[in-house]
């Protein structure tokens, strides 16, 4: 497993960068696994980081439920939620959680990623896109580009490192090439091992 | 997220023009940042603008926060309602994380009810008189002047132009309120409710023509969600950006983000 290469990639960058992470559809549970262990719980738990996982592909309670098994800290993640109300599920809120209304909503993402940023102002936010395969299937492609043009470079300006989840196999060609735009840099998390 | 690029200067007019000279330059931070990056630092002081928008976008809660970062920076700040109990709004305030009860104690930040000082004044008729605006006049002069108050907040002109049945009355109203604030050099918003369809920035049609700014706070539809959106239409005295931003309420107050275009599948 890759977990401790993604980790230290991961270490390594500025913390103004924005990274495309591409797992690999065929392995998604083992890659996405060594994605969260090498972020919510190695990166996580450095001095001074607070995450903020915007939910899109599964709810924030999902993604909450692994964590607590990382042993991830409550206080060191918050979500926001982008899924839950599109599928219905009102009843399953989180206290670390924010919910927008739909993964259309892009503006209130990012103003939500915003609140939490000024929530909790730490020295080294970590902000994790899970997914621009999902906010694909919920957004036009005009859209998308310009969400994640403006929310990337803004994140950059704060300076925050924001982590773009996507999943090849299933990829887009003009998604794909709407990441390399917008992205400082792309791990592979299959070629490192994951 | 919070920036806005600024538009080419517009010259001063209005009911603050006479007053501007002196402190061209003077701003009135609102405290809402994004808001104050749109307006290129704030609303110039002594301008009344009015905040328009229809039910539940958000205009007395910007109102109110406007007023209560204003209390915050020690300008004394003065909510006149009409529409709301008071009591009602400063149990809704409590949620913000900025507001301190000790505004309230300390008088940094007066909330009045207009209702019953209109009645202690007499107007107990549902169609107020010119002699009635005149006493309405000099009793809110009175009080900015007394409590000395740099900021005031009108909730609603929609409300009180219901008991004030000709639109020349209320032009007259509206210009001599400004005249009186921007002496008194008081930065004020005055609360406009319209329906949801584009275009209006009042219920009359007459208040946008003299107010010095208007900030319209309207719904927006795209791919079958609604988004919150503020926009300021104009701003004597200041250069702005006219861009729509979707605005978010949140306990830290408000925040802005520019509104997505997203080609040509924006539904307005």
């Amino acid at each position: 497993m890759g977990q401790a290469d993604i980790g230290e990639r991961l270490r390594a960058l500025p913390s103004n960068s924005a990274v495309a992470l591409k797992l690999d559809a065929r392995e998604y549970a083992d890659h996405y696994f060594a994605f969260l262990n090498a972020t919510l719980r190695d990166l996580g738990s450095e001095p001074d980081v607070h995450t903020i996982y915007v939910a899109v592909t599964s709810p924030a309670s999902f993604v909450w439920s692994l964590a607590q098994a990382l042993d991830v800290p409550a206080g060191r993640l918050s979500f926001v939620d982008a899924i839950s109300h599109l599928m219905m599920r009102f009843d399953d809120t989180l206290p670390n959680a924010t919910y927008v209304e739909s993964p259309r909503a892009l503006e209130e993402i990012m103003l939500r990623i915003e609140y939490l940023l000024r929530r909790f102002p730490h020295p080294r936010p970590v902000v994790v896109i899970d997914s621009v395969n999902s906010l694909a299937i919920h957004n036009p492609p005009e859209l998308l580009s310009e969400f994640l043009h403006i929310l990337l470079n803004n994140l950059k300006g704060r300076p925050a490192l924001t982590l773009v989840l996507e999943t090849t196999d299933e990829q887009a060609a003009s998604v794909e090439q709407l990441l390399n735009l917008v992205v400082d840099e792309t791990i592979d998390v299959a070629r490192l091992g994951g | 997220m919070d920036s806005a690029p600024p538009a080419a200067p517009v010259p001063p007019e209005g009911p603050a023009a006479a007053a501007s000279s002196a402190t061209a330059l003077a701003r009135c931070a609102t405290g809402i940042e994004a808001l104050d990056a749109i307006l290129a630092g704030g609303i110039p002081r002594g301008n009344m603008v009015l905040v328009a928008g229809s039910v539940g976008t958000g205009k007395t809660t910007l109102t109110l926060e406007f007023l209560i970062r204003g209390a915050e920076r020690g300008e004394r700040s003065l909510f006149l309602s009409v529409t709301e109990a008071t009591s009602k709004l400063i149990q809704n305030v409590a949620s913000f994380e900025f507001f301190r009860t000790s505004l309230l104690d300390d008088g940094a930040l007066v909330m009045v009810d207009l209702p019953p000082i209109m009645a202690k004044l007499g107007f107990d008729r549902d169609e107020l008189s010119h002699e009635d605006l005149d006493l309405l006049i000099r009793t809110i002069r009175d009080l900015v002047q007394s409590l000395g108050a740099r900021r005031l907040v009108l909730d609603s002109i929609t409300s009180l132009g219901y008991r004030i049945p000709r639109d020349e009355q209320l032009r007259d109203f509206l210009l001599r309120l400004g005249e009186i604030l921007a002496e008194a050099d008081c930065t004020s918003l005055v609360v406009s409710e319209i329906s949801p369809e584009p275009g209006r920035y009042s219920a009359r049609g007459v208040e946008e023509a003299i107010v010095d700014g208007i900030v319209l706070l309207r719904n927006t539809r795209r791919l079958g969600d609604i988004l919150r959106v503020l926009q300021v239409v104009k701003m004597r005295g200041t250069p702005h950006s006219r861009a729509l931003y979707v605005l978010e309420l949140t306990p830290i107050g408000i925040l802005l983000a520019p509104h997505l275009k997203g080609g040509r599948r924006v539904e307005e």
